[in-house]
């Protein structure tokens, strides 16, 4: 077996398994635990907490008015690398191909030479957002090394993806080798650290809106 | 530190409070630090130590030593009495539960509410500002944190009733409507508990103070020691229920309208006998019913939003309502309303000695807000902002004019008071 051979086979399997157990062992841990009623009369006129916590969802993932100048950097960088990551991931071709032979689904892609584009954007985004990490006094002492292993299993496959694609340094079947590798490294730890992120978002922030919406707090 | 920290106690009540509905939010934060922006003692005092993010991390680290699926491995540690010795400034004295960042958190983390869960913790581990936390004992032992006791009260109210000449209903056998109070307006601003008399007589209410529940604070509440918050709830219910009251007043402190607005329910187990309003909610329910006849004020003014009634509390229009068509040079801040920024007192601050200076510091960004609009004062609608406020007026000499809105209010009714109305 070849290193790419077991690098998209057993080892992105394996993976695949850890990122959904460990995603629904946090999500069930969480969403398990008896929630606590809140017995406060509800403000007239306050929405459905199941509305509050989707307009809340959904209202949150629009710019918010700037606090401050932090906020204002924060904001754009961290569209920048989402977008960027996700254009990666779902409009690259090879990667829709992957996403049709384990789910049997596909769709229309961005040009390459795109994609490339984006993923360079996106690397300097990632490296910004570690300078601001380790600059900013703000971040710094609120940052962990959890903080900084998510950082770096994030950016390990865009810059793996870019050699492979680019055809630098090695084989293309040893990058493209390394490339998934350093997926696997992402799914695998996602559920364990701040990655979790990608998940819980929707949990928090409904929360906080059927919350605050039953008192009548406008957000 | 002193070793009698019981640094489980604490572990467990992070772990028990997470448990009720806070896990999610103490594992969720993606450090991207936009709440310190957000935060009048950071951006007052340029220290990240008072970045908001920060103040989850015990509640944080507690989770993730019980919770955290590789905690086995030894990669999360316990909760330590140096933490706790660290944090305990920054869960009490540098946050006034204001919440101002759980509405910038791209998350929707409800920092402010980890924080007052966090008191609860550090209160078990038998730590937490002692002056605060006497406030709280002051409550449940003596009926008020300023000692107000029953008979304190009565005294101060016949005081009031002479020194106003108003009418001041104590202890009425059934009365519709129970009104409570602030010990500091009873205290430091009486002129506040004699323009809500004149109000509700001027409307024809039919209303009482009670010698049983009179006490709106909740100091228990804010020290994060729970028991002590469901007595002063127990305290207003068995009240309201003797006279038969339908609707409970808060009268102007911010706290005291969540304590028992959104929270009483939870505290006391069940749903509340009664309606809570705070006064301006009441107020603007008399004026809706045209029962409220003013004169207009030309005086320039700005309102300052109580936190707990607006950003948390939900009625950041009635102050509005109140003041238009009334005041008719009334100038917004900027940010204003749901966005405010907090006196700096809020959340149990003002009763920490020790958090003065910060406060201070905190009244910067209010007094630069202020002097924007170019209005002569600022009005509030709670005491405790209010008293934050003037102490820092002093401390920096700031000549801007501070008052309340339901003085202002009571100060330009069109006819004289009426006498309260008697129980139907």
């Amino acid at each position: 077996m070849t290193l790419l051979d077991a690098a998209r086979g057993p080892v992105l399997q394996l993976a695949l398994a850890i990122f959904a157990f460990g995603v629904a062992w946090r999500l069930s841990s969480l969403l398990l635990l008896p929630f606590a009623r809140d017995k406060s009369l509800p403000r007239t006129g306050a929405p459905p907490a199941a509305f509050a916590a989707l307009r809340e969802i959904l209202r949150r993932s629009w710019p918010q008015k700037s606090f401050g100048r932090a906020s204002l950097f924060m904001t754009v960088n961290s569209y920048v690398f989402h977008l960027g990551l996700a254009l990666i991931v779902f409009a690259f071709a090879p990667h829709i191909l992957f996403i049709k032979s384990l789910f049997g689904v596909s769709w229309g892609n961005l040009p390459n030479n795109v994609i490339y584009a984006v993923a360079v954007v996106t690397v300097a985004s990632l490296a910004a957002a570690l300078i601001r990490r380790i600059s900013n006094p703000v971040q710094r002492i609120i940052s962990t090394f959890d903080d900084y292993v998510a950082w770096f299993v994030t950016l390990l496959p865009v810059l793996t993806g870019l050699a492979a694609a680019s055809h630098l340094i090695a084989r293309y079947e040893t990058l493209l080798a390394i490339h998934i590798l350093s997926v696997a490294l992402f799914l695998a730890w996602l559920p364990f650290g701040k990655l979790m992120h990608a998940f819980l978002v929707f949990v928090t922030r409904g929360m906080t809106g059927a919350y605050l919406s039953r008192r009548g707090a406008q957000l | 530190m002193s070793s009698d920290v019981d640094i489980n106690a604490a572990a467990g009540k992070f772990l028990k409070l997470a448990e009720g509905h806070l896990a999610a939010y103490a594992e969720a934060c993606v450090k991207c630090g936009q709440c310190a922006d957000a935060c009048h003692f950071y951006v007052a005092s340029g220290d990240p130590r008072y970045t908001p993010a920060y103040k989850l991390f015990p509640m944080a680290k507690a989770v993730r030593r019980q919770k955290w699926p590789l905690a086995w491995l030894g990669l999360a540690p316990r909760l330590t009495r140096d933490d706790l010795a660290q944090w305990e400034e920054l869960l009490f004295d540098s946050c006034t539960l204001c919440g101002r960042c759980t509405i910038v958190c791209p998350m929707g983390i409800d920092i402010a509410g980890i924080v007052s869960a966090s008191r609860q913790a550090f209160v078990a581990a038998g730590l937490g500002p002692k002056d605060l936390l006497q406030a709280a004992d002051n409550a449940r032992d003596k009926g008020s944190p300023l000692g107000v006791t029953p008979s304190v009260l009565a005294e101060r109210i016949d005081w009031i009733k002479d020194e106003h000449e108003v009418e001041i209903p104590l202890d009425k056998a059934k009365a519709g409507i129970l009104l409570t109070l602030s010990s500091v307006e009873l205290m430091k601003y009486p002129d506040s508990v004699a323009a809500m008399a004149k109000l509700l007589n001027h409307a024809g209410v039919d209303w009482t103070l009670s010698s049983k529940g009179y006490e709106a604070t909740n100091f228990g509440y804010l020290a994060g020691e729970m028991d002590i918050a469901k007595v002063m709830v127990e305290r207003i219910t068995a009240a309201a229920e003797a006279v038969g009251a339908a609707t409970v007043v808060i009268p102007e402190c911010g706290h005291a309208y969540g304590a028992l607005r959104w929270s009483g329910a939870n505290l006391l187990g069940r749903p509340l006998p009664y309606e809570v309003l705070h006064i301006t909610e009441m107020l603007a329910r008399l004026k809706r019913a045209g029962r409220l006849k003013l004169r207009p004020t030309e005086a320039s003014i700005t309102y300052h939003d109580p936190c707990q009634i607006s950003r948390r509390g939900g009625a950041t229009a009635e102050a509005r309502f109140l003041l238009d068509g009334f005041a008719t040079d009334f100038r917004e801040m900027s940010p204003t309303g749901n966005y405010n920024w907090c006196c700096g007192g809020g959340g149990g601050v003002q009763a920490i000695g020790r958090a003065a200076e910060l406060r201070y510091q905190a009244f910067k960004i209010k007094m630069d807000q202020v002097e924007k609009t170019g209005a002569k004062t600022m009005i509030s609608a709670c005491s405790n902002c209010r008293l934050t406020m003037d102490e820092s007026k002093e401390h920096w000499k700031w000549q801007g004019g501070l008052g309340s809105l339901v003085e202002l209010i009571a100060d330009h009714l069109a006819e004289p008071e009426a006498k309260p109305a008697q129980a139907r």
